[in-house]
């Protein structure tokens, strides 16, 4: 796997969730997929459970329809900044990819905040048109708490 | 036999620090309850520190002789423990020497004692201090005086009581019997969902900009959950003209509010017309797996919030359960602690539907997001209106269990709680 190109594809998904081109986030994804966000410490302890929780390209969809349409909460945007991936390896076509990431949550009072930090664990594999994506993201947050509330995919 | 509010407590003050309660009124709260200093530390010691039963774990968190979780009552930070016949203890995490921490992580399994990690201190599993590192000295110089007696040094220890796989601890000897605090109603609410063993599926804390009683309100609060979130209502989880109703626990600290699936006949127009926001015909799932769902518990209940007083919260959501524990972490902040789970027998389908089914609660809910924020509105809203009062007057005035939920009877009955525990 070329790293270049894993390093192209996480820098086109963090620009497409801080410039809130939410719609593009889901077509990084394959259909069907899995993204979870958890924490190392549920992980650790073998626990399946995410705060968020897609097996489709359509539940992805349904997260960014209700954050612009259903869910009230306070202007809020982030700021991702996203380190180097290292492949681990590869299974059925798929490379697995570990890259660390961290988060500013930027209030609409200009507030702020270290957000999260943690690692997307991720199988990445080309689609029909050769462009690389994600079959599988984990965001395994390092920390257990997240404060007030997430609208915003990380 | 459920506890009664006219069983007063022997201090009452019938006079808050801030003079007399306002209109006497159970439908009226002043809004320095979420902004007094005194007023929370004096809850810390007569609500958690007091005579109510206080949420400290899940029996699953600890199934081995010697495995342990830390958590707080209020401010006072505790470890709960599975002795060596299997009973739970539960103590003070304080070293009686010099009071630091005897056990700093979650949880985890210490065989026979703790051992404080300062100078090794040591407790065995009911917290009674058994060893002091170097206690005779060395070559006999130094070390403890001769007549120390380690028994009259020993945290101080929590009762402990089980129901339903919840673990509930409490400081105060009088204190009456779990099903007794929680009232006939409610607790036949809870053994409904906790009838067999469970199953933990993850766990997540979420740090609310609020007084942790803003949390407490909002859940025991039936009249907003359809109107603030729009998921709820668009998708008929829960409406206020779908079935249901609220229980109140006769001395009113605990609640279980419920919605049943049935159609809305007559009133399924009554969202229009009121226009109320959350009833959303612009909004359809892509992939509506998130509400695929099973009757479960054979009664058509598809939502059920309860509540214990103070802090222990225990949700049905569908195929979606939780409990919730409310830690107050100062004046105008609290930890709110996630820990969702199935049950052991789950098959492999069930399971996998409540994973889906978590992305409706939690910090990140597409139902809870909403919860995460709104207690910190009103804490800013209320920042210059300490002598002013909300009015919680839905329903009227009292605290009887109602068949709507249009009512506040179930916030009304935490005051009531409230203020006979406070002695206010």
């Amino acid at each position: 796997m070329d790293v270049a190109r894993l390093v192209e594809l996480n820098a086109a998904y963090a620009r497409v969730i801080d410039s809130e081109q939410f719609e593009a986030w889901p077509e990084l994804f394959h259909d069907p997929c899995l993204y979870k966000v958890t924490t190392a410490d549920n992980v650790a302890r073998d626990l399946p459970s995410g705060i968020i929780y897609a097996e489709s390209r359509g539940m992805l969809h349904d997260r960014i329809s209700s954050l612009r349409k259903v869910n009230i909460y306070e202007r809020q945007r982030y700021r991702h900044i996203v380190g180097l991936p290292v492949v681990l390896g590869q299974a059925n076509g798929a490379a697995e990819v570990e890259t660390p990431f961290l988060i500013v949550r930027i209030m609409r009072d200009g507030t702020m905040d270290l957000f999260a930090t943690g690692c997307y664990r991720d199988k990445v594999k080309p689609d029909a048109s050769g462009a690389l994506r994600f079959a599988e993201r984990i965001v395994i947050c390092d920390g257990g708490r997240f404060d007030t509330l997430v609208a915003i995919p990380f | 036999m459920d506890i009664r509010h006219d069983e007063g407590f022997p201090e009452t003050l019938n006079q808050t620090p801030r003079g007399a309660w306002p209109e006497d009124s159970l439908a009226r709260v002043p809004y320095w309850v979420y902004q007094d200093e005194a007023n929370y530390e004096r809850e810390m010691r007569r609500l958690f520190e007091g005579a109510t039963w206080n949420f400290v774990c899940l029996e699953a968190d600890i199934p081995n002789r010697g495995d342990y979780r830390t958590n707080q009552v209020g401010a006072l930070p505790v470890i709960v423990v599975r002795g060596p016949d299997g009973q739970i203890n539960c103590f003070e995490n304080r070293c009686s020497h010099r009071g630091a921490l005897i056990a700093f992580d979650d949880g985890g399994n210490v065989q026979n004692n703790f051992k404080c990690v300062y100078h090794a201190w040591s407790y065995d599993l009911a917290g009674n201090l058994r060893g002091i590192a170097f206690e005779r000295g060395i070559n006999g110089v130094g070390g403890m005086p001769k007549d120390f007696c380690r028994d009259n040094f020993s945290p101080r220890k929590l009762r402990t009581t089980t129901l339903c796989g919840l673990v509930f601890a409490t400081l105060s000897p009088d204190t009456p019997p779990i099903e007794d605090y929680i009232g006939s109603e409610v607790t036949a609410r809870l053994k409904r969902v906790l009838n067999r063993p469970i199953r933990v599926m993850g766990r997540f804390t979420q740090p609310l900009p609020n007084n942790w009683k803003l949390y407490v309100e909002n859940v025991k609060d039936t009249y907003h959950a359809s109107i603030l979130h729009t998921f709820l209502a668009t998708f008929r989880i829960s409406r206020l003209t779908q079935g249901g109703g609220v229980l109140v626990s006769p001395d009113g600290g605990n609640h279980s509010s419920y919605t049943i699936a049935i159609p809305e006949g007559a009133n399924a127009g009554a969202y229009k017309e009121q226009q109320i926001r959350s009833d959303n015909d612009q909004f359809a799932l892509a992939d509506p797996g998130v509400l695929e769902s099973v009757e479960e518990f054979g009664d058509h209940i598809q939502l059920q919030i309860l509540s214990v007083f103070p802090g222990f919260i225990l949700q049905q959501i569908h195929n979606c359960l939780a409990v919730r524990h409310v830690v107050p972490r100062g004046l105008g902040k609290m930890d709110l602690v996630w820990t969702y789970f199935g049950f052991e027998d789950d098959s492999a389908e069930m399971y996998a539907r409540r994973l889906r089914q978590q992305n409706l609660v939690g910090p990140a809910g597409f139902i809870s997001m909403e919860d995460g924020c709104v207690g910190g509105f009103v804490q800013r809203g209320t920042a210059a209106a300490a002598d002013h009062v909300s009015v919680i007057e839905m329903g009227g005035a009292t605290t009887e269990s109602q068949a709507t939920r249009a009512t506040e009877a179930s916030v009304r009955g935490f005051w009531k709680a409230y203020r006979r525990h406070m002695g206010y």
